[in-house]
């Protein structure tokens, strides 16, 4: 068998919703596990083995959730667009289920970025909020967001609105390089990214290993709780399909 | 064609035109998606004299100068090209210092001195221990200015 | 470092811990409004069964 054939097996097989409801267990079960234990790093090593920052003083331990937040936003718009966009071409129902379910996440992160940087702002900058390039995408992306959302429940048919949303999604897809960049083109209030050489960080080791594992602890994050909500929407799909009748006669028997 | 084959081209159609569409407008609007301007653009005169408008530069060390009587301050603002002097009466942010990138919202009078309504400060991305600062300071190297402060 | 030294944020109290409060609150109910749905999910989805099963 070819390698492309191999690919494409495991692909589909993967996106079989019983396979995939299987093997999800096993995924989020080592999620968790890895997200409680970034978090507990993150947090002792932001909040108190990190020291004060030599211009924003302890203030700047807001970062610690501005920057993952923000990041994750970025990221999980990306995945539903990409799964939005391969549930459109291939009609492969889990990529609609997991675009879907990554929105309401994707949402939230977009609100704690927003929030955490208004009020790191007001101290920092002397205002909750500046209309300049960087903030107002980032508020673009949080309405691209809310609008996904409301698109998802305005159809009585979910593949219709799979199909909806997946559009929105890509023809949002736009915002997210002007994000990144907008630090770069225009002159912003909002400072540069700090990552825009991976060799050079602007961040100093000991501020910077406790932001990598809170980036790590988001993310894991996104996982356990998109896999919780993709299973429920794989049970409503798929509920009248004999090895859901047999799971939940199963659970019936666990939890009696 | 094959349905599928049509859907992936609906698709790369959409991402093609929302990319051109995109370009064309933030063109398009370059100059008001600006934050602020500089004071080298104030001095060449791209700013609006009627309305007001943003500043943005660096406080130049030893330029700030406070009236005791009041909260009055005033100091000036440079892109190490070209210098604005700033007035400004109200409360400053913790980051206002001297050397710190700020960004001032107000209106040129008639002797090219901006009367500033609000002042923000600006942050760069450089985060660091205040020992590390002091290191790199006694080294006699520059703390890595964000380039965009000075622009 | 004393407690209240960590407390007070080098005097950014007010300013981190609402951050740190807020982020806590949504992640929780994104944690917990999804294991409810789940549980809901399943138990009316057996129910539906149970009835479906019974008439045959």
């Amino acid at each position: 068998m070819s390698l492309y054939k191999k690919c494409h097996r495991w692909f589909h097989q993967f996106a079989s919703p019983k396979y995939f409801y299987d093997i999800s267990h096993i995924i989020s079960k080592y999620a968790i596990v890895v997200c409680i234990i970034c978090f507990i790093a993150g947090l002792y090593g932001g909040l108190i083995l990190a020291p004060a920052d030599y211009q924003q003083g302890d203030s700047f331990r807001i970062m610690y959730v501005h920057v993952p937040a923000a990041w994750m936003a970025l990221f999980v718009y990306v995945v539903m667009a990409v799964a939005g966009g391969i549930g459109l071409i291939w009609h492969i129902k889990l990529a609609e289920i997991v675009a879907r379910n990554s929105a309401p996440i994707g949402a939230s992160f977009t609100f704690l970025a927003l929030v955490s940087g208004a009020i790191w702002g007001k101290p920092m900058w002397g205002a909750y909020w500046v209309w300049d390039a960087r903030l107002t995408s980032f508020l673009i992306l949080f309405f691209l967001y809310l609008g996904y959302i409301a698109l998802q429940s305005a159809f009585e048919d979910r593949r219709v609105a799979a199909r909806a949303g997946a559009i929105l999604a890509l023809v949002g897809i736009v915002n997210i390089p002007i994000i990144h960049y907008s630090v770069e083109w225009w002159s912003t209030l909002h400072q540069g990214s700090i990552i825009s050489q991976i060799d050079k960080p602007t961040v100093h080791m000991s501020m910077l290993i406790p932001l990598i594992f809170m980036v790590l602890a988001f993310k894991t994050f996104y996982v356990t709780s998109l896999l919780i909500r993709v299973r429920t929407e794989i049970l409503e799909y798929e509920s009248n399909t004999s090895w859901v009748k047999q799971l939940l006669r199963d659970y019936k028997n666990v939890t009696n | 064609m094959t349905p599928r084959k049509k859907r992936i081209v609906i698709v790369c159609s959409i991402l093609a035109g929302m990319a051109l569409a995109a370009t064309l407008i933030l063109t398009a609007f370059e100059k008001n998606l600006l934050y602020f301007y500089s004071p080298t653009q104030v001095i060449a005169g791209e700013t609006p004299t009627e309305r007001s408008f943003r500043i943005g530069g660096l406080v130049l060390n030893d330029s700030v100068k406070r009236n005791t009587d009041n909260l009055e301050v005033s100091f000036v603002l440079t892109d190490t090209v070209n210098e604005i002097t700033v007035t400004f009466e109200g409360i400053l942010p913790d980051l206002f210092r001297e050397g710190q990138g700020i960004v001032a919202n107000g209106k040129l009078d008639a002797d090219n001195v901006f009367k500033a309504e609000e002042v923000l400060a600006k942050h760069d991305e450089n985060y660091m221990p205040p020992e590390v600062a002091q290191a790199l300071e006694d080294a006699g190297a520059k703390i890595p200015e964000s380039h965009d402060a000075a622009q | 470092m004393s407690l209240t030294d960590f407390l007070s944020m080098g005097g950014y109290a007010k300013y981190i811990w609402p951050v740190y409060g807020i982020c806590a609150v949504v992640l929780f109910l994104n944690i917990a409004l999804p294991i409810f749905r789940e549980r809901k999910v399943i138990r009316e989805l057996q129910k539906r069964l149970q009835s479906e099963e019974s008439k045959t």
